[in-house]
């Protein structure tokens, strides 16, 4: 399964820029997780795998075994209970991540509009756009003072204890209703997590479904709530994203410049290095230190948030973060929070690289901290950079695979897809609905999430073909979005080369990828609000679940994908993860791969070979199409005066207003 | 392959944005940024960018703004690869391009002031008749609205050949399409080689050649825009309701013939912001997914035998043509064609010699459905030049027929004959006049046709009401003179009837929505005092159209209880309304123009105007281009009364109400008119003279001033004074 150390012929890694950075004799001193895969020499344990694994409370551990009476736990929790507080835990904790980071983007985004911050209000129409939605007056008023109100009322709905989410309003109306009457609207954000952790302790929730019911109230706050909130606040504050050419892969690493990576999700600190490397004092040290400058290089979701708002490189996603420092060639890989694995301050022992830990709440032995302080971003973001221009002249033997790097467009937000469908008078999402409907496009698939160690890496890009194949458009976020680039999928020429007719056509139409980078994981929030605007341009049903699309996380790895997992079928989006650790009760298995569809429209499903992963999604589209009437071919209609007489009374689609409320 | 037609496009637009801004700078230098640019008599500025930015330019110095829109819609060339999503820019660099070269032709207005005819038909010595003046956009619109014409093709460059030219327009003539021609190829333009080919072009026959440069493509597109905001009721600047409305509502394309050039696509992709798609005889690529047009966006390579019918079904059109049997092309766009001296084979009627027509119901079994008999001589057997008497008599029979419904039928002779290609038909009843052309003559025209035509086509459009149809014609004098004295008799007996049927005798009005294809919120009610504003549809025309249609546009409405007969409100009509605009408006008064007046369409005759100083109203025909005494010219004013809104002091209203006894009652009446154009006072003439002595005050007509009186209100209340004329003693009108 695993690999070796320069393995050549081994399955596992395809990569080319991993192939050849590790044939190296530099690299080949570096234990990666590959290495530390095959040397644990214990398979995973089956109890934890399937879910039903009990270490809730200190009776146990208790391992459950599904219909033996002998094995259930002490307290006699039987394996749906073990296993649903264990699913519902993944999804608190994934949400947890979210929020967390979500307040820490809502904080710069209130010290931004006091004037804390070297950052400003960019996206003025967004702002305008989401004041309303929240209820905040605009009229006449400056932006930043609008800003403070809209943070601040943002923030206020982490710690809100009654009512419902602000965001849940954008969702379409049907979607709010079935909510509604499921009784899964989220009340506060926190709350929800904080009520889930609670309801997991020992002895209190101890029925399967009702445990889910709260999980997929959690799901929401997360979805709807702290995640949703995160990319739109970031996107007034740091810019909407729109198509921009960018450059990913080890490649991007440079040997005449100083290499800093920035590696976690949280773009504030991110951004200010972005400011600070155009500094006139960082250049010039840069230059006495013999550097051309500062190459700033994106590694993991930070990486995905600064290429898609400003198309700086990207050097590695999660499973190359060691393969990046493998280079020897960076000379500071600086983080924030999630994703980051203890071994970075492995790796770059005896190199001239320091890990530099920025966040008070996540810190690694080995690696230097300098604390970055939102109120002095600038001046936190030129210590860091001057840090690692110090370190530019220690650099030892190094290696960047130079050739490998890849061109890809990116900064499909929904704003975005929106745009480039129609220009700037008749945007709208009506083609890609048209097109749907007349089959050229058979539906849309979201390959987002992360990637792991146990399967091949090709994984991602697999589906992803074979998806485009069958003429199903790609949005893609997260670290899988990266692997799809990595493999030139998201170079607008792959529509030739990799998409059927439909698919090519409309692709060629609008020049766009078959494959569309939408955003950091956070940014799965930006595909509820695609699915929701294709709901609302009409012709495809009146809820999520009625549309033909459907996603997936293969490579799952992070509690986060499985909150994802759980918003999306909580929305009425069918979702296929690889595997999910729920086997281990027949009950619970059922409820989650079936049952919830009677409750949300959609249900998850599993399947561990990628092709027929993705066969199965075409087939979750098929389904739909066939349940919409658009599996045949339609006739054209042709219109005399007296159907356009008709018209009247029916509002023209779109007619009259040119920015939604939502 | 839209990635070269994308970059063709941007790079078009970015040619005609230079051409255009420096040809801006010359004239800035020449005039000054105060200099007044304008497209001739119009209310819509340059219309494009009116409609879709909001911004009226009218002083050169104004076009500063919409160059630097145009640079901030212009994007970067497109890429060889890794290029960045194309087909937004390029709709975006085509909507640059149009606000480029409306810009530039104002200069050219300003440069060039014969350079156009500005007239609906070619002059002597021109062709080109430039953008359409708001007198041709109202009355041509109407037929947009009503579904006469149910679109245009928007013509680029030609096909070399003048006898594909002239068939490739003869069958979007066919279809009742708007033809608008433009630039050239390879040398030639569509409109010069029609002409050669002996096919009449100007507005009377469909045929427009608005320009011989590329440029003049937005004349079409402005046409569509302003059909939007005349009748659609879309607000200037709002972009996308125009867009929208063009796209389900008006049924244009463009239609280009040989090799294109970067401009070219600029003006395509321009197009498709409107749902305009393009079909072209050449090998270019082709964008076949659908979206911002309702289907294609551009198809090519299409055979010049294929061309018209491929282009409505890749617009989504259906037009529905019943095939009449007669040698000559037969349809509305052959209505205004004209048979000028040299054109003529012979004349009847029209004072040359006796003409009537006169249709009458007869019982069932007196009539032989489909007979056209013909007594006297034929075409054929005359020389040309030798005229003759005329009489068609028409003799219909139905279950559901009404002695009512024979002059609705009778009024139909005249559009009829005249959609028969190479015959004009005028007047009607015993003052009717038809000239023969030597066109019709050529491909065997006799006179049985006219008979073909009014038995297939009043089957087809009252078909509900009547059976049978059978056509008498009579070229030979004693017939015709016994025709004459039956219809004289039939025609007396009718406006006895009209004369004697008033709001008072009739229990149901007739609501007209007609014009919803086009102005979705607005309602016309019509009594039988009050004739629709647009003056072709009378309380008998909706009675008819009822019958025949129970779920078409012309609904009977219970007029219910009058609560106010001076105002004209009654419960029924007020109830109808507040259904019909969904609240919009809840009250309507029948006779005022004050209170609640009735709201318009845009495809109004003529509109009344409160002018306050004189205590008096106005009314002002469209075709009367003068300044009026509002200080508005008719084009303003249509801005205020249209739209489907209420503005009390502003009211559209046909012709033929100025002579009616409910004309303005709650104002006072005929006594409060002090002005109309002269020639709509000549045209209504008789008739006014006839009410004004009804009321008993046959002075009152020359009390009427007219423009040879004044343009303004301080000029017009010194001739009211000089003649004492009523409305000055009267109680003010406002308030």
């Amino acid at each position: 399964m695993a690999k070796m150390k320069g393995c050549e012929s081994c399955n596992d890694i395809t990569g080319a820029s991993t192939i050849d950075l590790l044939n190296q004799d530099l690299a080949k001193q570096v234990r990666t997780a590959y290495d530390r895969l095959e040397d644990r020499g214990m398979s995973a344990c089956l109890f934890g795998s399937g879910g039903t694994c009990c270490r809730i409370c200190n009776m146990g551990p208790c391992q459950i075994i599904d219909g033996v009476e002998s094995m259930i736990g002490v307290c006699g929790a039987t394996a749906s209970t073990v296993a649903a507080r264990n699913f519902a835990r993944l999804v608190a904790a994934g949400t947890a991540a979210h929020t967390d980071h979500a307040r820490e983007m809502v904080r710069g985004f209130i010290a931004t509009a006091k004037g804390e911050t070297p950052h400003e209000i960019k996206d003025v129409d967004k702002l305008h756009r989401m004041a309303r939605l929240f209820g905040v007056e605009t009229e006449g008023r400056d932006k930043n003072e609008i800003a403070l109100e809209l943070g601040e009322k943002a923030l206020a709905e982490f710690g809100q204890q009654e009512g419902t989410l602000t965001m849940l309003k954008r969702a379409p109306e049907k979607q709010q209703e079935i909510w509604k009457r499921e009784g899964v609207e989220p009340r506060g954000i926190d709350r929800e997590v904080v009520e889930m952790m609670h309801r997991t302790h020992m002895g209190v929730d101890q029925e399967y479904k009702n445990i889910l019911k709260q999980a997929a109230r959690t799901s929401l706050a997360d979805g709807w709530g702290s995640s949703m909130l995160s990319t739109e606040l970031t996107d007034i504050m740091f810019g909407t994203p729109v198509p921009k050419r960018a450059i990913v892969d080890l490649g991007v690493l440079r040997e005449d410049m100083v290499n800093v990576t920035v590696h976690g999700h949280e773009p504030l600190l991110a951004e200010s290095l972005c400011l600070a490397v155009e500094d006139d004092e960082i250049k010039a040290l840069a230059k006495k230190a013999g550097a051309k400058g500062v190459n700033l290089a994106g590694v993991c979701c930070t990486g995905n948030e600064i290429l898609m708002r400003r198309g700086v490189p990207v050097a590695g996603s999660f499973i190359q973060q060691e393969m990046v420092l493998a280079t020897g060639a960076v000379e500071a890989m600086v983080v924030d929070v999630q994703c980051i694995m203890q071994s970075v301050a492995e790796v770059v022992k005896g190199k001239h690289t320091d890990i530099i830990t920025t966040n008070y709440r996540a810190k690694i032995p080995g690696a230097v901290h300098i604390q970055f302080e939102e109120e002095e971003a600038y001046a936190s973001a030129k210590e860091i950079l001057k840090h690692a221009i110090a370190n530019f002249k220690k650099r030892g033997e190094y290696y960047i695979p130079k050739d490998k790097k890849l061109d890809v467009v990116v900064g499909f937000s929904h704003e975005t897809i929106n745009y480039m469908l129609g220009g700037r008078f008749r945007a709208s999402y009506r083609p890609l609905n048209d097109n749907i409907i007349n089959g050229r496009i058979r539906g849309v698939a979201a390959i987002v999430g992360c990637e792991h160690y146990k399967y091949a890496d090709d994984v991602h890009f697999k589906i992803a073909v074979e998806l485009i194949k069958n003429n199903v458009l790609v949005l893609a976020t997260g670290c899988a979005a990266q692997a799809l680039g990595r493999r030139g999928l998201l170079r607008p020429e792959a529509a030739t080369e990799y998409a059927g007719p439909g698919l090519a056509e409309v692709c060629e139409a609008v020049g766009m990828p078959p494959a569309l980078h939408v955003g950091s994981c956070v940014d799965n929030s930006r595909l509820l609000i695609a699915l929701t605007e294709m709901v609302r341009e009409g012709g495809l049903g009146d809820d999520i679940s009625q549309l033909p699309a459907v996603g997936t996380a293969p490579l799952w790895m992070s509690e986060k994908a499985v909150a994802i997992g759980q918003y999306f079928v909580t929305s009425g989006a069918h979702v296929i993860f690889q595997n999910l650790p729920i086997n281990g009760s027949k009950d619970l298995s059922k409820f989650i791969l079936d049952g919830m569809k009677e409750h949300y429209g959609a249900c998850w499903d599993v399947e561990e070979d990628p092709i027929k992963l993705a066969q199965k999604m075409i087939a979750a589209i098929d389904e739909k199409r066939e349940a919409l009437g658009i599996n045949k071919k339609q006739e054209r209609i042709l219109m005399d005066m007296a159907m356009r007489r008709e018209l009247e009374g029916k509002a023209l689609p779109g007619a009259g207003c040119t920015q939604g409320g939502h | 392959m839209s990635k070269i037609i994308c970059s063709a496009a941007i790079r078009g637009a970015k040619n005609i944005i230079d051409m255009a801004e420096e040809t801006y700078e010359e004239a800035l230098v020449k005039y000054g940024p105060e200099q007044e640019v304008a497209f001739p008599n119009t209310a819509y500025f340059l219309p494009i960018i009116y409609s879709i930015l909001g911004a009226k330019v009218e002083k050169l110095g104004d076009m500063k703004d919409i160059f630097q829109e145009c640079r901030k819609l212009l994007p970067p060339v497109v890429t060889e690869d890794i290029w960045l999503p194309y087909l937004a820019p390029a709709l975006d660099a085509g909507m640059a391009t149009f606000f480029a070269e409306e810009m530039f032709e104002a200069i050219r207005y300003l440069n060039e002031p014969n350079f156009y005819t500005k007239t609906e038909d070619p002059t002597e010595d021109n062709i080109w008749l430039g953008a359409a003046d708001d007198v041709i956009f109202r009355k041509r619109g109407v037929e947009f609205v009503d579904g006469t014409a149910p679109g245009f093709a928007a013509i680029m460059g030609t096909p070399s050949d003048p006898e594909v030219a002239s068939r490739i327009a003869l069958e979007l003539q066919e279809k009742n399409l708007y033809i608008f021609m433009h630039d050239q190829t390879d040398g030639k333009n569509m409109a010069e080689l029609l002409v050669e080919n002996g096919v009449q072009v100007g507005w009377n026959t469909r045929l427009v050649p608005f320009g011989k440069s590329y440029t003049s493509a937005v004349f079409a597109i402005g046409f569509a825009c302003r059909v939007a905001l005349a009748f659609g009721g879309i607000k200037p600047g709002d972009f996308k309701g125009n867009l929208l409305y063009n796209k389900d509502r008006t049924f244009a394309f463009i239609m280009a013939f040989g090799p294109v050039s970067d401009e070219w696509y600029a003006n395509a992709a321009g197009a498709i912001n409107w749902g305009f798609p393009t079909i072209s005889d050449w090998d270019i690529p082709q964008v076949l997914p659908t979206g911002i047009c309702t289907y294609e966006h551009v198809v090519s390579n299409v055979p010049h035998d294929e061309i018209v019918q491929k282009a409505i079904e890749v617009r989504g059109l259906k037009v529905s043509v019943t095939k009449i049997d007669i040698p000559m092309s037969f349809g509305p766009a052959f209505e205004g064609e004209r048979i000028r001296k040299d054109d003529l084979y012979m004349e009847c009627g029209g004072g040359r010699t006796t003409g009537v027509e006169v249709l009458v119901s007869k019982d069932m079994s007196e009539v032989e459905d489909g007979a056209v008999f013909l007594e006297g001589p034929d075409i054929s057997d005359i020389e040309e030049g030798q005229n003759l008497p005329i009489a068609i008599l028409v003799e219909v029979a139905g279950r559901e027929m009404q002695s009512d419904f024979e002059p609705i039928l009778e009024r139909q002779f005249h559009h009829l004959i005249n959609y028969i290609q190479g015959i004009m038909h005028i007047g009607q009843r015993n003052i009717m006049w038809i000239r023969i052309g030597k066109g019709a003559v050529e491909k065997g025209f006799s006179f049985k046709h006219i008979g073909v035509v009014l038995h297939g086509k009043l089957h087809q459009e009252f078909g509900a009401i009547l059976d049978k149809v059978q056509v008498k014609i009579y070229t030979v004098q004693d017939k015709v003179d016994e025709v004459m004295e039956l219809a004289k008799k039939v025609y007396a007996e009718r406006d006895l009837r009209l004369g004697a049927m008033t709001d008072e005798t009739e229990g149901v009005f007739y609501s007209c929505t007609l014009c919803q294809s086009f102005a979705p919120s607005h309602v016309c009610v019509i009594t039988p005092e009050r004739i629709g504003m647009c003056g072709a549809y009378n309380w008998l025309d909706g009675k008819a159209s009822y019958q025949i249609n129970p779920t078409g546009p012309n609904q009977p409405i219970e007029k219910g209880e009058c609560i106010d007969e001076v105002n004209g409100y009654f419960t029924g009509i007020n109830e109808f309304v507040a259904q019909a605009s969904r609240g919009a408006v809840t009250e309507v008064s029948c006779y005022s123009l004050m209170n609640n007046p009735m709201t318009a369409c845009g495809c109004f005759e003529a509109i009344a105007a409160m002018l306050p100083q004189c205590n008096g109203i106005m009314v002002v025909n469209r075709d009367y281009m003068g300044m009026t005494p509002s200080g508005m010219k008719f084009t303003t004013l249509a801005g205020m009364a249209g739209g489907g809104m209420q503005t009390p002091g502003f009211m559209g209203v046909s012709k033929h109400y100025l002579t009616s006894r409910k004309l303005f009652l709650a104002e006072g009446g005929i006594k409060r008119l002090v002005w109309i154009p002269k020639m709509l006072k000549d045209e209504i003439g008789e008739k006014l003279k006839k009410r004004c002595e009804e009321i008993g005050m046959p002075e009152l007509f020359d009390m009427i001033a007219t423009e040879e009186q004044g343009t303004t209100e301080e000029e017009i209340l010194t001739f009211l004074k000089e003649k004492g004329h009523p409305a000055l003693e009267m109680d003010t009108a406002i308030g």
